[in-house]
């Protein structure tokens, strides 16, 4: 069983230019920021070696930071450029006990992360869910469509924060 | 000259009677067998974790109960244990005590409702209604105590809303007896019968390596042989003073991980319920149930990854708060969700049949899969 302190270092120094900080806020939980677009490289190490071995995926969620640049419109609701959106993980090690969370954040205006369904399959329809409700891509997912909402859903991606709901829904009013 | 063969597709739902919910199964077919499962979901998506933004912490406990209404006890309980691991809230005793007994009482309704159902999917009827019976009595606790009997809105952050009722200890000190003999009762109709076990025993086998990758928990990750119950590996609550076991599959009639031990292991686990139950009654203390629930919940910045053992697996709450009354951000992690991923892995290769047999033992709750 390691601490996060300690997997930080392990992985700092395997990855030195792809792996940021430990954000550590004990007694909540610490995580440690990485690259979005070596995260498929990071995960696999975490998963195979010796010392770390995290087989299972917890949860993986897609966030809007809300971090950017805040606008009103007139119509009440708020238009955000800039900043970013980020994806956690919170990794599992059932053998060793130990746990670490992980968080890459990527441009909202070109959201690109990595995908890890090669690393554990259960990231295909967590990556698909954060797809549909923050619209973050994932390259390299063999199968990227939309999962709760309907395929022909077009008023973009409802928990961003300046997600506005849409007036119609295939040309029927959507009362409120 | 050779026959013409082509793939078909069929639709399974989102009506099928053995879907439990709203769930549509895109089968595609060379024959009678399966080459590929597609499910689509989504058809109860609401977008609960948007709701949640908008509202303030406590507000948010009915609108868990909604999410897997067969288990509302449980979801209510796991976000309770998240918002108090993120304000750092002591819970009196008595209110651990009182959650660990209706959580262990919601457990035994849902399985009691999986078996059941399960049944019927497979053909028999009869034990579907001697399993309602029983849920009867245990929601018939459950009303006296919060006057709900599927929508409890019973357990807050820091406590919960009513003190026991008091007959309710008299009343579930007599269940657990009566129970056990039904246990036995549902055995002999049901686990060991011949024609059930023909249908179920070597289906849909799914070893342990496969479902730890997948992400399985809950009875069909402990039917596979790998013993992993967030109970016991990471206790929260009280439960580190009770004495139970974790069952897992043994493959007793068929391979170990097939249909047949995804069953038997939630009836094994009503058992280990019961003796949980009986604990907690006897040494359950006295005290007030509402002194640690805050007027006011105003977390510090930060997040937080609260989970409990659902009776369907492993449920999270991955809260982010930015310092103001309301979540920044609630991710939920719902087993049945995870569940329902592995479907077209565990279903190639075996019959239309097979693909109800598979399903009912993920026993999915499609409230909670679409959220």
């Amino acid at each position: 069983m390691k601490t996060v302190e300690e997997i930080f270092e392990l992985i700092k120094n395997k990855f030195p230019e792809a792996v940021f900080n430990l954000i550590n806020t004990q007694p909540l939980d610490s995580y440690i920021e990485v690259s979005p677009l070596e995260v498929d490289k990071i995960t696999f190490f975490l998963r195979d070696t010796e010392e770390l071995l995290f087989d299972s995926l917890v949860l993986l969620s897609g966030v809007d930071d809300a971090n950017g640049e805040t606008k009103k419109d007139e119509d009440g609701g708020i238009t955000i450029t800039g900043g970013t959106l980020s994806v956690y993980y919170h990794l599992e090690s059932t053998s060793l006990r130990h746990k670490v969370v992980l968080k890459a954040s990527t441009p909202r205006e070109k959201p690109e992360v990595v995908s890890v369904t090669e690393v554990w399959r259960c990231a295909d329809w967590h990556e698909r869910e954060a797809f549909d409700m923050v619209g973050i891509v994932f390259l390299n997912h063999p199968d990227l469509r939309r999962i709760l909402l309907p395929y022909d859903w077009t008023a973009g991606y409802p928990l961003r924060k300046d997600y506005r709901n849409p007036e119609f829904y295939n040309g029927m009013k959507v009362p409120y | 000259m050779a026959l013409k063969t082509e793939e078909m597709v069929l639709n399974m739902g989102p009506q099928h009677p053995s879907t439990h919910g709203v769930l549509r199964l895109e089968l595609i077919l060379e024959g009678e067998i399966i080459q590929k499962v597609t499910p689509h979901i989504g058809y109860l998506h609401r977008c609960f974790e948007k709701h949640t933004e908008a509202m303030t912490y406590p507000q948010v406990v009915p609108y868990t109960d909604r999410m897997d209404y067969l288990s509302s006890m449980y979801n209510e309980f796991g976000y309770a244990v998240a918002v108090e691991k993120l304000c750092g809230i002591e819970v009196p005793e008595r209110v651990e005590y009182i959650r660990v007994i209706m959580g262990e009482f919601q457990r035994i309704a849902s399985h009691l409702v999986a078996i059941g159902t399960y049944g019927i999917d497979i053909g028999a009827f009869t034990p579907f209604l001697y399993c309602f019976r029983d849920r009867e009595t245990i929601l018939n606790l459950f009303e006296i105590t919060c006057g709900a009997r599927l929508m409890y809105n019973y357990i807050w952050p820091g406590g919960v809303s009513h003190d026991l009722h008091p007959d309710f200890i008299r009343l579930a000190k007599e269940f657990i007896p009566y129970f056990r003999k039904t246990i036995d009762e549902l055995n002999n109709l049901l686990s060991y019968n011949k024609i059930f076990i023909e249908r179920t025993a070597n289906v849909g086998i799914l070893p342990k390596e496969t479902a730890i990758n997948f992400g399985i928990t809950g009875p069909m990750l402990r039917a596979s042989g790998f013993k992993w119950d967030i109970r016991k590996d990471d206790p929260y609550s009280v439960y580190n003073k009770f004495d139970f076991n974790i069952p897992v599959g043994q493959g007793l009639v068929g391979t170990v991980g097939d249909s047949w031990d995804r069953y038997y292991v939630r009836v094994l686990e009503m058992e280990e319920s019961c003796k949980i139950i009986e604990q907690a009654l006897e040494q359950i203390p006295e005290g007030d149930v509402s002194s640690a629930i805050p007027k006011r919940i105003k977390p510090p910045v930060g997040q937080v990854y609260g989970r409990v053992e659902n009776p369907r697996g492993e449920l999270g709450y991955f809260i982010i708060s930015n310092g103001g009354t309301s979540p920044f951000r609630i991710k939920v992690r719902g087993p049945s969700f995870v569940n329902l991923s592995i479907i077209d892995e565990l279903c190639r290769g075996y019959m239309i049949a097979d693909v109800i047999t598979i399903l009912g033992t993920t026993d999915i709750v499609l409230g909670e899969v679409d959220r």
